[in-house]
């Protein structure tokens, strides 16, 4: 481990600085640097993934018809992790042939009470091999293990855990009308949160009564095709889940297919569109889970170290690819400076590397092409004029890493300001006033998520009324739940997932 | 002694609160049912769609800041005016919607309550899509309701007072405000339902109401990137026009047929202002 930092200067550094505006840490800084070598720890159980995977339709494993492969890579070697299947359109269509089957003669008629335990059982097998998951998750799409083990797949596994409950309570969740199921929904997932946003779409739609044909990401499909074997354990009737992978071709398949009731969709603002536009003449009911741009609104007030741990966490979780990551810091004037320091100095110790480390904060970047974007926005950033500040950590020889970055001297209309980077690059405006604050975080075509940092609970609850977005974090960011929705506003999205208002937009009213 | 001559009033579109004509000085005529011409109403433009907007906008923050009480009288007394001038506006209905001559009456008491619903709903609504989230973690997870904002309503030919106002009412209620397109083949009761509008405590911008021609105004109201979602009796090209055009902000959009029954009680729902809130949820922490 070649960390270049020298300790001795970071100290003398930081201490200029705590002179400058009289504070006083208690506790020393423990920036070791590479006085010690690094002994890595890697996660070592075996995570099952086959060597090919056909797609799941009808409850088995099936062949493409077209007989076409891709190789999945792992994204921190590059090496080939499986091969998985290429679903054409007339796989799609067998696909809700199958979910269309399912739903009519077994799913929509089975009392809640017995759906429910479907469900409950899916939660508890995910439970039973949380651990060999979270290395395949890790594996396949390259977030840390620590983060897979701790989130990722408890939290998939909590999702199906909460919906099995609301099977047989379906008469609670819209007061005064009837519910029903829709029918066949067909879902698309991004390559972010593989198994848990493939939780947060089945989970919801199936123990409404839905049957489902969903699509893992391209990139990130192994964990999708595990949880089809589990599937299989769970003795879930065939047909009520169906995957099939493939691209963005098998994408529009799914979405564009007359069987489909709704389509749910979780990914980028640009392919939401092109869905909206696909089904705008037939009509289809839908729910938009799309980009985001969040602010991180840090008041002077701010508890200031949880501040900055959560600043870091709210932009360097899971490599930034967080629709809601909180990618624009704005950080009150008054204690801007000391802020970016202690933010710089904390970004010194995270550790870039091996995602099966389990020490590793920032895993790898999820696909070449997601780097190669994230290089020309920050390479934007430059060129308009932000500064960039990048930690000295060294990053692995192969495979796909990024630096965690931020940017200061940021103004409104630069690009890393604006656009979704969906990678480690936090971009940091500064504000004097609430009221400058609430303009500037608000002024994106974006509404997802946004976080507030300050010692009142009165500013919470104001800030929380005036920044427009679908969830409002304080005092802590990047936090979920499958009892609290989530969703966006503006060019966010529509619709919820979690809590009561996400399980309505998967029944009909009557 | 001469016969006195009626004096004819010029009907004019209420938009931002004030009467006005279309900037384009367009108009089109309109004929009773007996096919009399009455009048020229104002053949709205694009232009004056845009404007419409700004005003809608510009009257959100306002409108929405109100307190639900607040909102709630204020819809309750347009029910009241409307009551009150219930036989001028079944005059204007069976005057120009010979469909629905022998229905106006009803089709007024009809708005009359509907409004009245609406009106209830503004300060329970939030008790009943809103919830409180218990969460594994030390949080007060709350989800409210927020309004989205403009809300553009392209109006029903049946029913051109009872549909407008259904859709106007269940948008307004939570503090959205309205653009809305009247019935193109019987724009007159909107005309009319505008000066009701002047009259009621309603802020000016909260509810606008254009005349014009459908095929001229959709395609910006699918486009327009301030009007945050849709309400629209429409079918076929006009229907698909809204949701292509509204995938450009990802604005939302409710396409209603054209035959729906709005006499129907299911037009009376808290689901139907569901359509145009968006959900925040906010983690507050709990502790120290």
């Amino acid at each position: 481990m070649a960390v270049t930092l020298d300790p001795s200067d970071k100290d003398s550094g930081s201490k200029d600085e705590k002179k400058k505006h009289g504070h006083k840490l208690s506790v020393p800084e423990l920036i070791f640097g590479d006085l010690w070598e690094y002994d890595p720890a890697p996660e070592t159980a075996d995570p099952r993934i086959r060597s090919r995977y056909d797609l799941f339709i009808g409850g088995r494993f099936v062949a493409p018809q077209a007989g076409e492969y891709f190789a999945s890579i792992n994204p921190a070697t590059e090496e080939t992790v499986t091969e998985i299947a290429v679903a054409s359109a007339a796989d799609v269509d067998s696909a809700y042939v199958a979910a269309q089957m399912a739903y009519e003669t077994v799913w929509r008629t089975m009392p809640g009470r017995e759906r429910g335990k479907y469900v409950y059982r899916i939660a508890r097998l995910l439970q039973d091999r949380a651990r060999e998951f979270a290395v395949a998750e890790s594996i396949d799409g390259g977030k840390p293990i620590k983060e897979s083990r701790d989130f990722d797949v408890p939290m998939a596994a909590a999702h199906f855990f909460y919906h099995a409950g609301w099977a047989d309570k379906l008469a609670y969740v819209a007061p005064g009308r009837t519910v029903q199921p829709i029918g066949v929904v067909g879902q698309v997932i991004p390559w972010n949160f593989p198994l848990l946003m493939l939780a947060w779409k089945i989970a919801p739609a199936i123990a409404a009564g839905n049957c489902v044909v969903i699509k893992p990401a391209e990139t990130t499909s192994a964990t999708a095709m595990k949880f089809a074997e589990l599937l299989q354990e769970a003795g879930l009737p065939d047909g009520v889940v169906n995957i099939v992978t493939g691209g963005g071709e098998t994408g529009a398949a799914l979405t564009g297919h007359p069987a489909a009731r709704k389509i749910a969709f979780t990914g980028s603002t640009d392919v939401g569109k092109l869905i909206m536009r696909q089904l705008a003449e037939r009509g289809t009911r839908m729910t938009m889970e799309l980009g985001g741009k969040a602010a991180n609104v840090v008041f002077e007030d701010s508890p200031i170290d949880q501040a900055v741990e959560g600043v870091v966490h709210g932009i360097f979780f899971n490599q930034g690819h967080v629709c809601c990551a909180g990618s624009r810091l704005l950080v009150q004037e008054s204690i801007a400076e000391s802020f970016i320091n202690k933010l710089q100095q904390r970004m010194e110790t995270l550790r870039v590397g091996n995602p099966l480390d389990k020490n590793t904060d920032i895993g790898a970047i999820n696909s070449r092409e997601q780097l190669d974007r994230i290089c020309e926005l920050v390479e934007s950033g430059v060129a308009e004029g932000a500064k960039l500040y990048q930690p000295s950590c060294a990053l692995p020889s192969r495979g796909f890493f990024y630096r965690p970055t931020l940017f200061t001297e940021v103004t409104q209309s630069h690009r890393i300001a604006r656009e979704e980077i969906f990678g480690p690059v936090l971009s940091i405006l500064t504000f004097r006033t609430m009221d400058e604050a609430i303009e500037k975080a608000n002024n994106t075509m974006y509404g997802l998520s946004a976080g507030v940092w300050t010692d009142k609970g009165s500013r919470i609850l104001r800030m929380a009324a005036e920044l427009k977005a679908g969830v409002v974090w304080a005092n802590t960011f990047n936090k979920f739940d499958p009892a609290s929705p989530f969703g966006g506003y503006k060019e966010s999205g529509f619709g919820r997932e979690g809590g009561r208002q996400g399980l309505l937009d998967y029944v009909d009213l009557s | 002694m001469s016969e006195r001559i009626p004096v004819i009033k010029t009907p004019k579109v209420y938009v931002g609160g004030a009467f006005i004509r279309s900037e384009s000085g367009r108009t089109f005529p309109v004929y009773d049912s007996g096919g009399q011409f009455v009048a020229n109403v104002p053949q709205c433009t694009r232009k004056d769609l845009r404007n419409a907007v700004e005003a809608a906008a510009k009257a959100v923050p306002g409108w929405s800041r109100r307190t639900p009480y607040n909102r709630g009288q204020i819809i309750y007394r347009l029910a009241e005016m409307l009551e009150a001038r219930a036989d001028e506006m079944t005059g204007v209905l069976r005057q120009f919607a010979p469909a629905w001559t022998s229905a106006a009456e009803q089709e007024v008491a009809e708005t009359v309550d509907r409004l009245v619903h609406y009106a209830g709903w503004a300060d329970k609504y939030e008790q009943v899509l809103g919830s409180a989230n218990p969460v594994a973690a030390p949080f007060f997870n709350f989800t409210l309701t927020e309004p989205i904002g403009v809300v553009g309503i392209i109006a029903s030919d049946s029913a051109p007072l009872l549909g407008l106002l259904t859709q106007a009412a269940a948008a307004i209620v939570s503090g959205n405000t309205v653009v809305a397109l009247a019935s193109e083949s019987a724009p007159y009761p909107a005309i009319t339902l505008g000066e009701m509008l002047a009259t009621s405590d309603l802020p000016g911008g909260v509810v606008n109401i254009l005349t014009g021609y459908r095929k001229e105004l959709i395609p910006t109201f699918a486009t327009h990137a301030h009007i945050r979602g849709i309400d629209a009796v429409a079918t076929g090209d006009d229907a698909t026009a809204l949701r292509r055009g509204a995938a450009d902000s990802v604005k939302r959009v409710k396409v209603r047929q054209p035959d729906i029954n709005w006499s129907s009680e299911f037009n009376e729902s808290v689901y139907e202002i569901r359509n145009f809130i968006d959900f925040k949820t906010v983690w507050h922490p709990i502790g120290a």
